[in-house]
């Protein structure tokens, strides 16, 4: 499937290669290794985006500028829905992104967890 | 790398020569700890049902459990008075060949006795296991389940699509691999539905799912732990399309409920979710109680991907750790079989990882041991539900 090559290949050229892209019309990126509070990241090429707070293994940023009520698409596939604007680079989760199926159930303070 | 197993009477072979202890009320359970714990690193597994209400899929589950390849001798223990039919499940064992022992606690006079006749037989059927013949096996002959637990971002992307390749191999090679958990399908039913090998297979699968989110819309909570949340998953559909990948890319030949057979090689879906209306509480309660329907269904072994770090092992077969996470894995390698966070790192393919698994499966059929076994974990948990028989269009034409 297409997530297979894109863990292969998938680093965007012009993206930070602590990013994963899975799928081309996803509008979030995989962290596939830990990024510490206080460094920057590229996304796709813009001016780099600092990091207010730690994105762990396995956590999601914004690819682009999402709009509140836009699908957030991971895997080629929605996810969920944005529930406020989300900045290009910005933590994508639970404070931010709901389910269209059940509530998410957590234990992650407003600022997610991070 | 020679497979090897035991022979069954029905024409399954078995990968492990378990003697299964198998309490059928709760007010049995220590009776029947107490008799397998000086056996516990001799292959004498507990397993059993807590119940005293009646419940026909649970009396179904024990006798798939007790008549599983893997196992060899049976003893059953019995408060004396609970509602289980003890010898409807102890003719059932019997027809089979094994042998079957039930203890009746307030019939042999309590638990210093019970506890004393069960060691006596244990013994003796572990002896007689030990020396029984084996004989060749092939992959064809597998049946392999995959379930994933503590689930974290890093499981879609590593974990999950691993055992997703080794799957693809095992099915290419003839065995039947079984995918589960229609909860955490919820949000992929129509990709799944279009790799279904008929229109009407495809249907059944999305009813299934269907029936999942029902089920838990009424409950409340989605088949999601806040570690999940922890992990980075923010929903549902998110953890649900990381799931889908444990099934491959094969064309799925069936769906499947709780003790079903598979009746070939082939990929299925097992549909874990209670028939009829919203009675029993959450379909399984953890993810043990999903690993003892897996092994219910004639699992042979049960491939776990975990991305927080799951340890749990399993009564009657075995379980093969999949570590998503490469910094979980470097935290607890003791308890992980594979470690495909490589993949995440850049360190190792997914083709790699897959056909990893697949060794490492068939060498559990060559004398080979998963972490979980070596630690002994033999957890087991089975619970109240209720099903319909599946529907004509499930299984594949004969």
């Amino acid at each position: 499937m297409a997530m297979s090559r894109a863990v292969l290949e998938g680093r965007a050229e012009d993206t930070d290669g602590r990013l994963l892209l899975l799928d081309p019309s996803d509008n979030v990126l995989v962290v596939r290794a830990r990024i510490p509070a206080g460094e920057t990241i590229r996304v796709g090429g813009g001016v780099p985006v600092p990091v207010p707070a730690d994105l762990p293994l396995g956590h999601k940023i914004a690819r682009r500028p999402i709009a509140a009520g836009e699908k957030i698409v991971k895997y080629g596939a929605p996810i969920g829905t944005a529930t406020v604007a989300i900045d290009l680079g910005a933590h994508v989760h639970v404070h931010n992104v709901k389910s269209d199926y059940t509530p998410t159930y957590h234990l992650l303070g407003g600022e997610a967890g991070r | 790398m020679t497979m090897r197993g035991w022979l069954r009477s029905d024409g399954r072979k078995g990968i492990r020569n378990t003697v299964v202890v198998g309490y059928l009320v709760e007010c049995a359970h220590h009776v029947a700890r107490e008799i397998a714990l000086p056996f516990r690193e001799e292959g004498v597994h507990v397993i059993g049902f807590p119940g005293c209400y009646p419940n026909a899929y649970a009396e179904r589950m024990m006798e798939r459990l007790c008549t599983h390849p893997n196992v060899g001798a049976v003893l059953l223990v019995s408060l004396g008075c609970e509602s289980f039919d003890k010898r409807a499940l102890e003719r059932a064992v019997r027809a089979t060949g094994r042998p079957v022992e039930t203890i009746v606690i307030q019939g042999t006079g309590g638990t210093r006795k019970s506890i004393a006749a069960g060691r006596a037989f244990v013994a003796a059927q572990r002896a007689a296991l030990d020396a029984a013949p084996t004989v060749p096996m092939d992959v064809s002959e597998l049946v392999i389940g995959t379930v994933c637990g503590g689930s974290d971002g890093t499981s879609g992307i590593s974990g999950n699509p691993a055992a997703g390749r080794a799957f693809d191999m095992l099915v290419e090679a003839g065995a039947a691999c079984i995918f589960e958990e229609t909860g955490e399908l919820i949000g992929c039913e129509h990709i799944m539905a279009a790799r279904a090998a008929t229109p009407e297979l495809g249907r059944e699968l999305e009813a299934s799912v269907a029936k999942a989110a029902r089920y838990y819309a009424t409950l409340g909570y989605g088949s999601f732990a806040a570690g999940n949340a922890e992990g980075g998953l923010s929903t549902i559909e998110e953890k649900s399309m990381g799931a889908y990948a444990k099934s491959g890319a094969s064309p799925i030949s069936g769906l499947i409920k709780p003790g079903d057979l598979p009746p070939r090689g082939g990929l299925y879906l097992l549909d874990v979710v209670p028939d009829g209306e919203v009675r029993w509480g959450f379909p399984n309660i953890n993810d043990n109680a999903e690993i003892a329907e897996l092994i219910a269904c004639g699992s042979h072994a049960v491939l776990f991907v975990t991305g927080r770090g799951s340890v749990v092992g399993s009564a009657i077969s075995p379980v093969v750790k999949i570590c998503a996470n490469p910094e979980t894995y470097r935290r607890m390698e003791d308890d992980m079989d594979v470690d495909a966070g490589r993949i995440i790192e850049g360190r190792a393919t997914l083709d790699e990882v897959g056909a990893e698994i697949r060794d490492l499966v068939i060498g559990l059929a060559a004398g080979g041991r998963t972490r979980s076994e070596e630690l002994a974990h033999q957890e087991f948990v089975l619970t109240y539900k209720s099903f319909e028989p599946i529907g004509p269009a499930c299984l594949p034409a004969a």
